[in-house]
């Protein structure tokens, strides 16, 4: 763990990565190092972009500045069809699932399995069910996605992100929106798939306590910057007021508990220009308090 | 001033939609040969696009043809012609309402489905998730029901006709006494299959990839809430209408405006 910020023995390495939505800055200047066979956690509140930075790791976005080596390639300096490759091996399990809703559960896993090999279908059988094995739903193959309940889902989602074995794993969000036991599931899963089959994961969450629990590292980010990183206890012992609001989930501190806006009471007996509502695409997320609120 | 800003930021933004759409439309495109090597997925959406628009449009193209037929029989027998009902009928399915109303129905009933497909898959991140799996989401998913709608067209519109035909043929000579074989021997002398019936076709193509882009690009475009695929479902519905209504006025300028 000392020599961690080395780029040595890391997957994944973002230099001074810049990226911007409109005026915008979700990342300024930021830099990470992700360890091979290591779970990092990447934490912070809602609206921060860390499902962003999950999209510039895997080339869907492109950043202003900056570059992010995957396995010693650029990934922005690809040509498509390596740009895929390279893809082929990393899985992403997306917040939602992100099934196919039109094929049923074995399908879905089977599908990358389908798309990039030309395996016999006899094989491609065992495969999935050995994947579906391992997160447990070998017996749901049938269902169709729109009768699993979301912590199935998810699972699926990630028997289909293991199905081409790949190197590394982005969950996005794992634990949000999930029942306890669910939750439990994810969390032993995600801890036994990276101990199993040697993976690197990367976690997007703002779920305290499950994070803590299984990562070996954590960075903390906030308005664009990396304001904490650590292995677990590193980062409970933190200094940082910041880093303790986000992980005691104190409703007001460094982070106003207001949005920005002018001064209370000149807002109360102005009614300056009418009302216009920002476009979906500028709305702050509007559960940014209220999932945080959870902590308190 | 205001007045100005808005008009400038306007033209500006459907300027970039239609940059956005066109490289939209170059990737559709080059998706397509990869269609040819999966059948499958091509026959999937024919039905889906094509089979199920079969009802409205026969229902429709009854209708339409039934009351061309009143209508026409009205005219033509205040000058004694009432045996080119059949002509009167068949030109102006074949010509113009065979492919335009064909494709308002498609637009409405297939176009529109395949705008809220596509932004909620957007929505639910089964695009993005397909990226990352290295499957690129245009070659499966949208090139194979951009052909599909390609494709279903001419034949839609080509069924609204020949139902229209047998409408107008029903009306006419089984209510209004309109003499059998004088409606389709006239039809059969007067119709041109080069003029008509190919210029019709012609339409109905051209109208079909037209709806079949918007549909996609609106779903592809859209801001992936459940408002936003609303609004986009909308659009497709409007701007279809709109480009299918102005090009067969131009389409008819040029093929007809001679003679």
């Amino acid at each position: 763990m000392d020599n961690f910020d080395s780029t040595q023995n890391s997957l994944v390495s973002v230099h001074n990565l810049t990226f911007s939505r409109g005026e915008k800055k979700i990342f300024d200047d930021i830099s990470l190092e992700i360890e091979r066979g290591k779970i990092t956690a990447i934490m912070g509140p809602s609206g921060t972009g860390k499902t962003t930075l999950l999209k510039v790791i895997g080339g869907q976005l492109f950043p202003a500045k900056g570059s992010v080596t995957v396995n010693g390639r650029n990934v922005h300096h690809l040509k498509r069809d390596e740009l895929y490759t390279l893809r082929k091996r990393m899985g992403m399990l997306f917040q939602s699932g992100a099934l196919l809703t039109d094929m049923n559960v074995f399908d879905n896993v089977a599908y990358p399995v389908r798309e990039h090999t030309h395996l016999p279908e006899s094989m491609i059988r065992s495969l999935v069910l050995m994947k579906l094995e391992a997160v447990g739903l070998r017996g749901a193959r049938d269902l169709m996605p729109n009768e699993l309940s979301g912590g199935m889902a998810r699972r699926v989602a990630l028997a289909r992100a293991i199905a081409l074995d790949p190197m590394m794993i982005m969950y996005d969000e794992p634990f949000t929106g999930q029942d306890p036991i669910s939750m439990g599931a994810l969390v032993l899963l995600i801890k036994s798939l990276n101990t199993t089959l040697g993976l690197t994961s990367i976690i997007v969450s703002h779920d305290v306590h499950e994070t803590l629990a299984i990562a070996d590292y954590i960075y903390v980010l906030s308005e664009g910057k990396v304001i904490g990183k650590g292995s677990p206890e590193e980062i409970k012992q933190s200094s940082s007021e910041w880093v303790q609001q986000f992980m005691n989930g104190a409703a007001d501190g460094p982070v106003h508990f207001h949005y920005p806006a002018k001064e209370y009471m000149d807002d109360l007996l102005h009614s300056d220009k009418p009302f216009k509502p920002l476009s979906s695409r500028q709305r702050p997320p509007s559960d940014r308090h209220a999932k945080r609120k959870r902590y308190s | 001033m205001e007045f100005f800003r808005y008009l400038g930021a306007g033209t500006r933004e459907s300027f970039t939609k239609l940059g956005r759409g066109s490289f939209f439309l170059i990737s559709i495109l080059a998706g397509i040969s990869s269609v040819c090597v999966r059948p499958r997925l091509l026959l999937k959406q024919l039905h889906s696009v094509g089979v199920l628009s079969f009802l409205i449009i026969t229902i429709s193209g009854l209708f339409v043809g039934m009351v061309l037929g009143l209508q026409g029989f009205y005219i033509l027998s205040r000058f004694g012609a009432e045996e080119t009902l059949g002509v009167m009928v068949a030109t102006s399915l074949v010509r113009e309402l065979g492919p335009v109303v064909a494709a308002l129905l498609f637009a409405g009933r297939a176009g529109s489905a395949l705008t809220a497909e596509i932004g909620l898959m957007k929505a639910t991140e089964q695009l993005s998730g397909m990226e990352m799996m290295a499957i690129d989401p245009i070659k499966r998913i949208i090139s194979p029901r951009f052909l599909a709608g390609f494709l279903s067209m001419p034949l839609l519109a080509a069924l609204f006709s020949a139902v229209g035909i047998i409408g107008g043929q029903m009306v006419g000579t089984g209510l209004l006494g309109v003499d059998d074989g004088a409606y389709w021997s006239q039809m059969q002398a007067n119709l041109d299959f080069r003029g008509d019936i190919v210029n019709g076709v012609i339409k109905s193509i051209v109208f079909g990839f037209i709806t079949s882009w918007i549909a996609l690009f609106e779903g592809y475009d859209a801001i992936p809430t459940a408002e936003g695929v609303s609004r986009a479902t909308t659009r497709t519905v409007v701007n279809s209408a709109f480009s299918i209504l102005g090009l067969d006025f131009i389409l008819t300028a040029l093929m007809f405006g001679d003679n």
